[in-house]
């Protein structure tokens, strides 16, 4: 049954015509959530999500879906929570005894913010890259083995051809590869950020957290970084926090507009910055405030 | 009008400038006059007694002839024993303090009691090692000597490894801990790492200071006319051996003092050189 929906639905977006009315009304679906499961697999489902730093809440309720193999990118103004629920789904925040998220993450199914849920591991498969560059004060090399020796044991062999692999991925092998003894912080911050992404990627997590990843460079290193989410968003998913808003507009597929802790809108990416259902989000999209 | 008021309070900033600059100038000028003085009268009095017999002969009686070889040998023992003790138990506390209990209740009584410790008179701590320790064995003792040094050096390597690792980023920490690593794997391979230039420099301040330390030695180690190849008696060393010597009515022991206050000093100044250089080595941008 549901085979067929999506036909007609894919029928429908080759007319011409991507509202796929017909779809809906023969799902009983009022919600766009269940438009796009028609047709993708949720990877990450958020329900009624809260988050607290300390007695200060900065998340309210948050709900939402991201689907596997999509980009999907959470933009708002400055304190809008957007970092903060990236936070969430790798549980990154549990580095500080203070704060605490409420509510529940499902990934594949499996709520990840229970108690039983192993940290490790869960960031094993969640990968995260952080606005400014980390490299770790060792060789390039070993920037990119460090996590893979945390849940593989790898031949030499093995591991030379998958930190070349993770290089290559990352658009940085050709940059890089007769320096790879040389100390990760040698090389310049856009080299230093793909090499935080080769990083993530070469342990092969399913999902890519990306938190403002190229607010700290240069429009040349943003453009390779941009072309490399799009490269990658084939086998990963790929949830980005941006406050550039043309960037979310260029590389995503859906689009959350957060504000005070509250998600405002969440839609497809060329619904949202061209026919906003809230005035908030046109307001923002439009730069009216923010 | 507005621009020549801006002008006035411009004159004003610029004299007050100046003024803090000339009274910072001075009072730099003030402590370098007498460290300057002090090193002085250590080179010009004590570089001629400076010779190769000092080196491999023992402390002489009045009137002998002899060097220092004794107490150069027991207070190199003494400190590097007090090290082995002393450092790595303030790494690890130290490293408890940053990484683990940050700002707990514990961790706050701790940072408070190490700070006392930091500050106590060394003749204290010299006092309790003899209480605990010389008594109870019967009789003073090298070990004894490097006890007492190492509970001067613990709190200052507690301290500057606790300050250290607070200067590497939560960044750096976050960054392990997203590809999936356990805490004790971020705290060693990735902070330590960072940190480790900062660490030693901690570690060889805490020697420098200790290989000076003469009120806790004059309790616990005191001293010995003859090479000793114990820790379980008692040890010549330098600091006391100035001491005694240069209170001393004969001259040749006088000379014999000031020849070891050059070696001490000698010796500060290279681990203080060391230091240097290793905090020189190209640190890491963040």
């Amino acid at each position: 049954m549901n085979t067929k929906n999506a036909s007609v639905a894919s029928t429908a977006v080759q007319n011409g015509k991507p509202d796929a009315t017909p779809v809906l009304e023969i799902q009983q679906a009022s919600d766009f959530r269940d438009q796009a499961c028609l047709q993708h697999k949720v990877k990450l489902s958020v329900r009624e999500l809260n988050f607290y730093y300390g007695k200060f809440q900065a998340l309210f309720s948050i709900s939402l879906d991201i689907l596997e193999n999509h980009v999907t990118a959470f933009i708002g103004p400055s304190g809008c929570g957007k970092s903060t629920l990236l936070r969430c789904f790798n549980r990154i925040y549990e580095l500080y005894p203070n704060q605490r998220a409420e509510g529940e993450i499902l990934l594949d199914g499996r709520n990840i913010l229970g108690p039983g849920e192993n940290l490790n591991l869960l960031r094993a498969r969640v990968g995260m890259v952080f606005q400014k560059p980390t490299p770790f004060p060792m060789s390039i090399y070993d920037n990119i083995a460090f996590g893979v020796k945390l849940y593989e044991r790898l031949s030499r062999a093995q591991m030379d051809e998958r930190v070349e692999w993770a290089l290559k991925k990352a658009a940085l092998w050709d940059e890089v590869k007769d320096k790879l003894s040389h100390i990760g912080t040698d090389i310049s911050g856009g080299q230093q950020q793909r090499l935080c992404i080769a990083r993530a990627i070469a342990i092969k997590p399913e999902i890519l957290l990306l938190d403002e990843p190229a607010s700290a460079l240069d429009p040349i290193s943003t453009l390779k970084i941009e072309e490399l989410i799009a490269e990658l968003k084939q086998e990963y998913t790929i949830v980005i926090v941006t406050h550039n808003m043309q960037q979310a507009a260029r590389i995503s597929d859906y689009t959350g507009f957060l504000y005070l802790g509250k998600l405002i809108e969440y839609d497809e990416t060329s619904t949202m910055f061209t026919r906003p259902r809230k005035k908030q989000t046109q307001d923002y999209i439009t730069g009216r405030f923010g | 009008m507005q621009r020549l008021r801006n002008v006035g309070l411009y004159r004003r900033r610029r004299f007050v400038n100046s003024l803090v600059l000339i009274a910072s100038l001075g009072t730099t000028l003030f402590g370098l006059f007498w460290l300057l003085w002090l090193l002085w009268t250590l080179l010009s009095e004590g570089l001629r007694y400076l010779n190769l017999s000092i080196f491999h002969q023992a402390t002489p009686p009045p009137g002998g002839t002899g060097g220092l070889g004794n107490a150069i040998l027991g207070s190199i023992v003494l400190t590097v024993v007090g090290i082995l003790i002393g450092a790595p138990a303030g790494v690890l506390a130290g490293t408890y303090l940053s990484e683990f209990a940050r700002e707990s209740r514990a961790a706050s009584v701790i940072r408070f009691v190490n700070d006392i410790l930091l500050s106590a008179p060394s003749i204290i701590l010299g006092v309790f090692v003899y209480e605990v320790v010389v008594i109870h064995m019967g009789h003073f003792s090298g070990f004894a000597g490097s006890l007492a040094l190492a509970l001067i050096a613990l709190p200052t390597v507690v301290r500057t490894t606790e300050d250290m690792l607070r200067l590497v980023p939560n960044a750096l920490r976050e960054a392990a801990a997203a590809l999936g690593a356990p805490r004790w794997k971020v705290t060693i391979a990735i902070v330590f790492r960072a940190a480790r230039s900062g660490i030693l420099t901690g570690v060889l301040l805490a020697v420098a200071r200790i290989s000076g330390e003469t009120a806790p030695l004059l309790f616990t180690a005191l001293n010995n006319q003859f090479w000793s190849h114990s820790l379980n008696e008692p040890i010549a060393n330098l600091p006391v051996v100035i001491f005694q010597f240069a209170m001393s009515p004969y001259e040749d022991w006088q000379h014999l003092a000031w020849a070891g206050a050059v070696l001490i000093t000698l010796a500060i100044l290279f681990i203080n050189i060391l230091v240097r250089l290793f905090l020189k080595t190209p640190k890491s941008r963040y």
